[in-house]
């Protein structure tokens, strides 16, 4: 059995782990965002699907991975701008938003999908994203290949969590955000426009969701398929909860999902256990409730989570 | 400048409550008309072959019906589930449980003949009913948010299909990942000889004024509507709210269990990865287009049974994608929710100067 272990944590154990982790982060980040303006964004699932789709088709078309990146994120955006006209706007139930939203984004893409490029019989592939290596600090030992020889968006990922915690804490915009998402009323009064600050919240929300979608299409593999998101994004949604709606605690929650992740598909391919290769699959849901039911007694969700404003009603 | 306002209104006039379900669905077809055009086909001759060629024939009709039976108990589930405020997502899981439940009474128990059918069909509600107790009972008793819980279940009971259909359960005969036939006197008895109309379309018609007695005329009915509409107030008033919840979800998880036992008993004889299609989720648009109104599921599942049959034959003719049905499905999700808002508000147009 401990050979086993050896095999599995390897120097490739933690670069995959990262891997796994990176769309993850970003996703959660991008729900984070948007629930701590007060909205619950279940587009998120929909999202990652459509901007997936969108950023490969681009890719695919001009060769570059970069414009692909960029029509994931601004289809992502201009999906939070629609959760933001069902929420923010005509203040419709955010459940309900959330899945229509998801049920049209899926459906968009398989559409599109179909219609740009017919059913071929092998799916048709892009040339992904390679690994860049940082000068200098890939050569370190360990540390090297698991952080610095990694995709452009896995380091975008990394990054992407403290400037997500300076934003959310040290700025003036990120105050507005935390406000409007506590006392929507009282930031009003103060002169923050709230429902800008949600549009706002909610189209970086798309982006970063976009860049997740984007990711699983352009680095992790080279191709769309239509389960290609399969249940991350609600994973994500969970995350929030499990990382308590802060930046560094939501990376976490990815880190140890895609730890939980990767040692499945590792079992699985060892061949070591005899269990059904579905279990080591079912694993990471089973496991996300149950750190559900651990966490939630003692979260605290932004206090307007839920609840539209509107400045006229009391 | 002209600037429309939202105005709350007093009373709603109770024709609304028809004519919105229609006012959506007409925008939404007008919306999909736009893609019909960017995918080069034909708007009236797309149309004209999604939603005539299932009623086109004796046999289409049947068979869009055979369609719009697990379509009713999905829409049903939700359509219980929303009323006490209870976001219950998962019917597409629960709908496996009890498709799974049923298969497991007709083709793996030495049960008597005779008996076959009723267990079947109550051990597949019980196994829904309690497959949607796991969310009730996570939020009643840790606050945790149904909605992820009821979603994430989906894929655990997928995944654990598919372990069952690749294991234990694996067809020897087939070699697919699908189970064997139930047996022959577990296959529901068709009403009409040589169609494929079977039982479950039948249950599935009369679970419509089950449900609407039981929600209109029942305690139970009472405090499920009474829980939704203000909790706190049915709280006060003595509601047990908790457990109001757990009846909500068993009542709900039971409906979209016995979609599940329909498609086994009546339709497949086994279960196989593909079983549902998505009908769980369809629920959702269905109940709401249906105004949460159980007698109004019927109409809207069946509007939707004619969409995903006829998508096929639409896209055979002209070429278009068959994924339009979920396009359709999205939007007509979207647009009830915006109609839904003129119950609560009139429009009023203003000039800015006033306003």
């Amino acid at each position: 059995m401990d050979e086993i272990w050896g095999q599995i944590f390897q120097i490739g154990f933690f670069a995959a782990l990262l891997r796994i982790a990176t769309p993850l982060i970003l996703a959660s980040l991008g729900e984070m965002f948007a629930e701590r303006a007060g909205v619950l964004n279940l587009g998120i699932e929909g999202i990652m699907l459509l901007s997936a789709m969108t950023g490969f088709s681009t890719a695919y078309f001009t060769g570059s991975l970069w414009l692909g990146l960029a029509a994931a994120m601004a289809t992502g955006a201009a999906m939070g701008v629609l959760m933001g006209v069902l929420t923010v706007t005509l203040g419709l139930s955010q459940h309900v938003s959330g899945i229509g939203v998801t049920m049209l984004c899926t459906g968009f893409a398989f559409f599109f999908y179909r219609l740009i490029f017919g059913q071929p019989g092998t799916p048709p592939a892009i040339t992904a994203f390679t690994t860049v290596p940082l000068p200098l600090l890939s050569d370190l030992p360990f540390i090297g290949p698991v952080l610095f020889d990694q995709f452009a968006l896995v380091y975008l990922a990394l990054v992407a969590v403290p400037v997500a915690a300076f934003v959310l804490y040290r700025t003036p915009w990120g105050l507005s955000l935390r406000a409007v998402g506590e006392n929507p009323r009282a930031a009003d009064s103060a002169g923050i426009g709230v429902a800008a600050t949600r549009y706002q919240a909610l189209m970086l929300s798309g982006a970063l969701m976009g860049a997740a979608g984007a990711f699983l299409t352009m680095a992790q593999f080279n191709a769309f398929t239509f389960g290609v998101i399969s249940g991350r994004g609600w994973v994500c949604i969970a995350l929030v909860v499990f990382g308590q709606w802060s930046p560094w605690k939501c990376a976490l929650g990815a880190l140890v999902f895609a730890l939980i992740d990767t040692l499945q598909l590792r079992l699985q391919a060892s061949n070591a256990i005899d269990v059904p290769y579905q279990v080591f699959l079912m694993l990471p849901f089973v496991l996300t409730i149950v750190a559900m039911a651990l966490v939630s007694r003692n979260a605290r969700a932004p206090a307007a989570l839920l609840t539209p404003f509107r400045k006229e009603e009391r | 400048m002209i600037r429309l306002r939202l105005e709350q209104r007093a009373a709603t006039p109770v024709w609304f409550y028809a004519a919105l379900p229609l006012a959506a669905v007409l925008a939404t077809l007008v919306l999909c008309a736009g893609l019909i055009v960017l995918a080069g086909g034909n708007v009236f001759e797309a149309y004209g072959k999604l939603f005539l060629s299932p009623v086109a024939s004796r046999f289409a009709l049947v068979e869009t019906a055979v369609k719009a039976a697990p379509l009713i108990f999905t829409g049903l589930a939700v359509a219980i589930a929303f009323r006490a405020k209870f976001w219950n997502i998962g019917g597409e899981g629960q709908l496996l449980v009890g498709a799974m439940a049923a298969a497991f009474i007709g083709g793996r128990t030495s049960l008597p003949d005779l008996s076959l059918i009723p267990l079947m069909i109550l051990a597949g509600a019980l196994a829904g009913a309690a497959w949607a107790m796991v969310p009730a009972l996570l939020r009643t008793r840790f606050k945790v948010d149904e909605v992820v819980v009821s979603l994430l279940l989906n894929f655990i009971v997928f995944y654990a299909m598919m372990a069952l259909l690749d294991g234990v359960w694996k067809d020897p005969l087939s070699g697919y990942p699908d189970s064997p036939d139930i047996r022959d006197e577990a296959g529901f008895p068709t009403l009409v000889a040589r169609t494929r109309l079977h039982l479950g379309v039948a249950l599935a018609f009369l679970a419509v004024p089950v449900v609407h007695i039981v929600m209109r005329h029942t305690t139970l009915g009472f405090a499920i509507r009474a829980t939704g509409e203000n909790t706190t107030a049915a709280a006060y008033a003595g509601f047990p709210v908790g457990r109001v919840t757990l009846a909500t979800a068993a009542l709900s998880g039971a409906m979209a269990g016995l979609a599940g036992v329909g498609e086994v008993g009546g339709l497949h004889y086994q279960v196989m990865a593909g079983i549902s299609p998505g009908y769980g989720y369809t629920g959702i648009v269905i109940a709401m287009l249906a105004g949460l109104n159980p007698l109004g599921v019927l109409p809207a599942a069946f509007f939707f049974a004619v969409v995903i049959t006829g998508a096929e034959a639409m896209s055979r003719a002209t070429g278009i994608p068959v994924y339009l049905a979920d396009v359709i499905q999205g939007t007509a999700l979207i647009t009830m929710l915006i109609a839904l808002l003129f119950t609560r508000y009139r429009l009023r147009f203003r000039g800015a100067a006033h306003g």
